[in-house]
């Protein structure tokens, strides 16, 4: 395998668990908020607490791996999104910092302010929704050259339908797998309340998520012709992930298997992501970039494959003893510890 | 016009922002270090003060955790965002240490979530300390991986470049480049030490206002001692720092000490001030004592800025960082000499008020020596971003919105420093020592006059 095509498939991967890892905390955190108002908190807030602040931190890794390794990988997607996303980018930092101290607040803070939950509860939806227009940008017709400078097009990004769509996608996605996790969690921790609660809430979710996934693939048809063909070739992947959808709410339905549930959610989300992102290449951002076009050179690509490998023989084993500690230690769930 | 002000505006962000984070990174590299030892020494002693001391630290650490992290991403995503043209170069050559960083960071998260949830749960305390050496590992690891960064910039190699195509690459040269040994060695050992002062400058502000209980004893005695310890070894380190200098990049050290002509036995000179001619006035001069600091030995001849060329002379005004980062770092060293030597002579009271308040001003002090410290490495490489290939005003971002990132960010940080602080005090406020010594170890005594 060529180094372009190792490197876009690592960085997929970390997006994928990106995606996975970090709907679970934002959706959480709509959650929380939306519990509050309505004062089921009692309920679920205990609950999310107890998973969410031991691995918010890992969460942020996950991002932070992806972009260090996009500029590492690819070194002319550093200029291209760099020029362009200036304005996007540093209003998700912004969105990003005021959550990351939330935790430190949520775990120390003497009572929970309210303007704070609500900050919580609402960059939970608003930084999918500003990372997404990355994807978005990354379709094409948003960007401009001219005379060497490369800018971004503001007013076709604000009015495009397939702009929003991609928004309006991100957040329900969200909002699905965070529920349909937290309906898992909370079954382990033998918490009837707040397992009919979260069920209650995957149930009503999951239709948006389909009609937007829908929507979606309409306005692609729309905007890039090429990248929807694409797609359309690879009609399987999206086939198997509906099938895995479907498979997912039949359980939750029926109440039983949780885990297995959330995992074929995990493989909804699996075959969609994969189906978009092999039908995107070979473009990095069209029409000016391909991954062959910009990957780093031979030395530095063979480097970081390197260090990829040698970092999983270290991370794998940890990561397996986190959750160890604290997703499958009954005991730890279930609060006892 | 318009392109100078995006390379100022992108140029006083970073500063902003990375000002802001050293602050926090700093404390990151060098607490765990700090808790891990007050653990090891409380199970070793079988001592509960220095297993609680262990714990209030930690606790206080998980804040300032949060903010190291949310401003680290912050700068990461920035060095793209502002200076794309860099980052396209250097992510050919010098992206494997900053890949790995994340690697360590990986390490870290993983395992400060697990020592941080996990105080009561082993039979065996070792076990529970075993989890604070992953921590300290990846934290001190994310420090050298950026450090090397910070490094090739300053002595760029591992690379060949012919107009924009790069060549000849080698990630190893690049990353272990004449900077990085002693530049590591000074960034981790200051991280080190100004931990160590801090938390003594905190403890020591306790006993002034309340008491001073066998806890805070014991916390004022162990933070001393590793205050002295670290100012030691990082005097040491900026020695070998200035002699990097005088080798490899004589225009830094020559700015940075105003020492215009190429000389035997140069002078050192101490503040002072330039008059209209470049001559200095007003000023402390050590005879001989540059070229000492430079070759160590106080006859051998030092680059002046004479053979520099005025275009890439860097500001002359890093003198007074330099002067000041070194004075700092002095003052640590004898506050803490002071503090040892006083609580060895059976006479004299260690804990009298005089040194507890310079006890308290040392921890500030050391932050501040950080932060003149990374004004003068950086704005001594100006002008260039790649010390003889690029110039920062190359590789800066084009597009004209950055004035209003710059408020953002401002506003932001602001925020998050104020929300730092509040939190902080109320933690400690509402849960005071002595409380959580009795709920916790209820048969352990910490009344002022059994000793
Ligand atoms: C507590 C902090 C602290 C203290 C007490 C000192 N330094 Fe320092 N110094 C730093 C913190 C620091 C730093 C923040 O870590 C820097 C900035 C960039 C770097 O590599 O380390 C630095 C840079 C730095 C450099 C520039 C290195 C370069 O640009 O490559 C030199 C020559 C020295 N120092 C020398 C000294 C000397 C002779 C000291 C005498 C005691 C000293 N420092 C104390
Ligand atoms: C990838 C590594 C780095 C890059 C690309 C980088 C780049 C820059 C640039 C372009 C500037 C502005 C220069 C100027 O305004 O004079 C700057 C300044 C600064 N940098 Fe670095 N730097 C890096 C590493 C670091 C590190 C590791 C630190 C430590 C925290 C650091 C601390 C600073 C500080 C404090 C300034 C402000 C100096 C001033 O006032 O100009 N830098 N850096
Ligand atoms: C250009 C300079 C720098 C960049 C790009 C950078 C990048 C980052 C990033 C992305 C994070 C967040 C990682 C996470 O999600 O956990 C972070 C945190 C951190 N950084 Fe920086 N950093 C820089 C300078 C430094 C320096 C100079 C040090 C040490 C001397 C340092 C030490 C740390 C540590 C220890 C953390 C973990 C947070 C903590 O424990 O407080 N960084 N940095």
């Amino acid at each position: 395998m060529s180094y372009e095509l190792i490197g876009i498939t690592v960085l997929w991967i970390f997006l994928y668990g990106y995606l996975i890892v970090a709907s679970i905390d934002f959706g959480a955190g709509f959650f929380a908020y939306y519990a509050k108002i309505t004062k089921q908190d009692h309920i679920i807030n205990k609950l999310i607490s107890r998973y969410l602040s031991p691995v918010w931190e890992v969460t942020n890794v996950f991002f932070v791996f992806f972009f260090v390794g996009l500029v590492g990988f690819f070194p002319d997607a550093a200029y291209y999104y760099g020029q362009t996303l200036l304005i996007p980018g540093s209003i998700a930092i912004v969105l990003l910092a005021i959550r990351g101290s939330f935790y430190a607040f949520e775990n120390y803070g003497s009572k929970k302010s309210s303007t704070y939950m609500f900050l919580y509860g609402a960059t939970g939806l608003l930084i999918p929704a500003s990372l997404s227009t990355a994807l978005t940008i990354s379709e094409g017709g948003f960007i401009e050259e001219s005379n060497g400078q490369v800018r971004l097009l503001t007013q076709e990004l604000l009015t495009s339908p397939y702009s929003w769509s991609v928004v309006f996608l991100a957040i329900v996605s969200v909002l699905f797998i965070s529920a349909a996790f937290l309906t898992f969690y909370a079954n382990r921790a033998n918490d009837k309340p707040a397992l009919e609660l979260m069920r209650k809430y995957t149930l009503f979710w999951s239709s948006p998520t389909i009609i937007a996934s829908l929507t979606t693939f309409i306005a692609m048809s729309q905007h890039n012709q090429r990248h929807f063909e694409n797609m359309l070739d690879l009609w399987w992947m999206f086939g198997l992930s509906v099938a895995f959808f479907l498979g997912a709410l039949l359980f939750i339905y029926q109440q039983k298997r949780y885990g297995l549930a959330f995992i074929m959610v995990m493989f909804q989300f699996f075959f969609a992501f994969f189906g978009y992102g092999a039908g995107h290449l070979p473009y990095l951002l069209d029409p000016f970039i391909t991954i062959e076009s910009s990957v780093v050179n031979d030395t530095m690509g063979l480097a970081l494959v390197i260090a990829f490998i040698a970092g999983l023989f270290l991370l794998i084993p940890s990561l397996i003893l986190l959750m160890r500690m604290f997703l499958f230690d009954a005991d730890y769930v279930k609060g006892k510890k | 016009m318009m392109e100078f002000d995006s390379v100022i505006m992108s140029r006083m962000l970073t500063s902003l922002t990375l000002a802001f984070h050293i602050i926090f990174a700093t404390v990151g590299v060098g607490i765990p270090v700090m808790v891990s030892i007050a653990e090891f020494i409380g199970i070793k002693k079988k001592d509960a003060h220095y297993t609680l001391l262990a714990r209030r630290w930690t606790r206080g650490f998980v804040i300032t955790v949060a903010v190291g992290v949310v401003t680290g991403t912050a700068i990461g995503l920035q060095l793209s965002l502002l200076w794309p043209s860099f980052m396209q170069v250097a992510g050919n050559v010098i992206s494997l240490p900053l890949f790995l960083e994340t690697f360590a960071f990986f390490f870290e998260a993983i395992f400060l979530g697990a020592y941080l949830y996990t105080w009561d749960r082993f039979k065996n305390p070792i076990y529970h300390w075993l989890l604070s050496i992953p921590v300290v590992i990846g934290s001190s690891m994310s420090a050298f991986f950026i450090t090397t960064v910070n490094a090739f910039m300053n002595t760029p190699q591992g690379f060949e470049l012919e107009g924009r195509t790069i060549t000849s690459i080698d990630p190893l040269a690049a990353m272990f480049n004449p900077a990085t040994p002693t530049k590591v060695f000074h960034v981790i050992s200051s991280s080190y030490l100004t931990s160590a002062a801090i938390l003594a400058a905190i403890t020591a502000f306790y006993i002034i206002k309340k008491k001073a209980t066998p806890y805070h004893k014991k916390a004022l005695k162990l933070t001393m001692m590793a205050t002295f310890i670290f100012a030691v070894t990082t005097a040491v380190a900026g020695d070998l720092s200035a002699k990097f200098l005088a080798k490899e990049q004589p225009e830094k050290l020559a700015a940075a000490e105003w020492h215009f002509e190429t000389e035997k036995g140069a002078d050192l000179i101490l503040f002072g001030t330039l008059n209209e001619e470049n001559e200095v006035e007003n000023a402390i001069r050590i005879p001989n004592a540059l070229s000492f600091l430079a070759h160590g030995s106080f006859d051998s001849e030092v680059t002046g800025l004479d053979k520099i060329e005025e275009d890439v002379t860097p500001p002359l005004w890093i003198h007074y960082m330099f002067d000041l980062m070194v004075m700092l770092g002095m003052y640590a060293m004898g506050v803490s000499f002071l503090y040892i030597v006083l609580s060895k002579l059976k006479r004299w009271n260690e804990n009298n008020k005089w040194l507890l308040w310079l006890i308290v001003l040392n921890g500030p002090f050391a932050m501040l020596a950080i932060e003149f410290g990374w004004i003068f490495a950086e704005v001594g490489r100006q002008p260039w971003i790649l010390r003889g290939y690029m110039k920062v005003a190359e590789g800066a971002t084009t597009s004209p919105h950055v004035d209003w990132m710059f408020l953002l960010f401002l506003g932001l940080y602001i925020l998050l420093g104020v929300f730092c602080v509040t939190v902080l005090r109320k933690l400690f406020r509402n849960n005071p020592v002595e409380l959580e010594l009795e709920q916790r170890y209820p048969n352990i005594s910490n009344r002022g006059d059994d000793e």
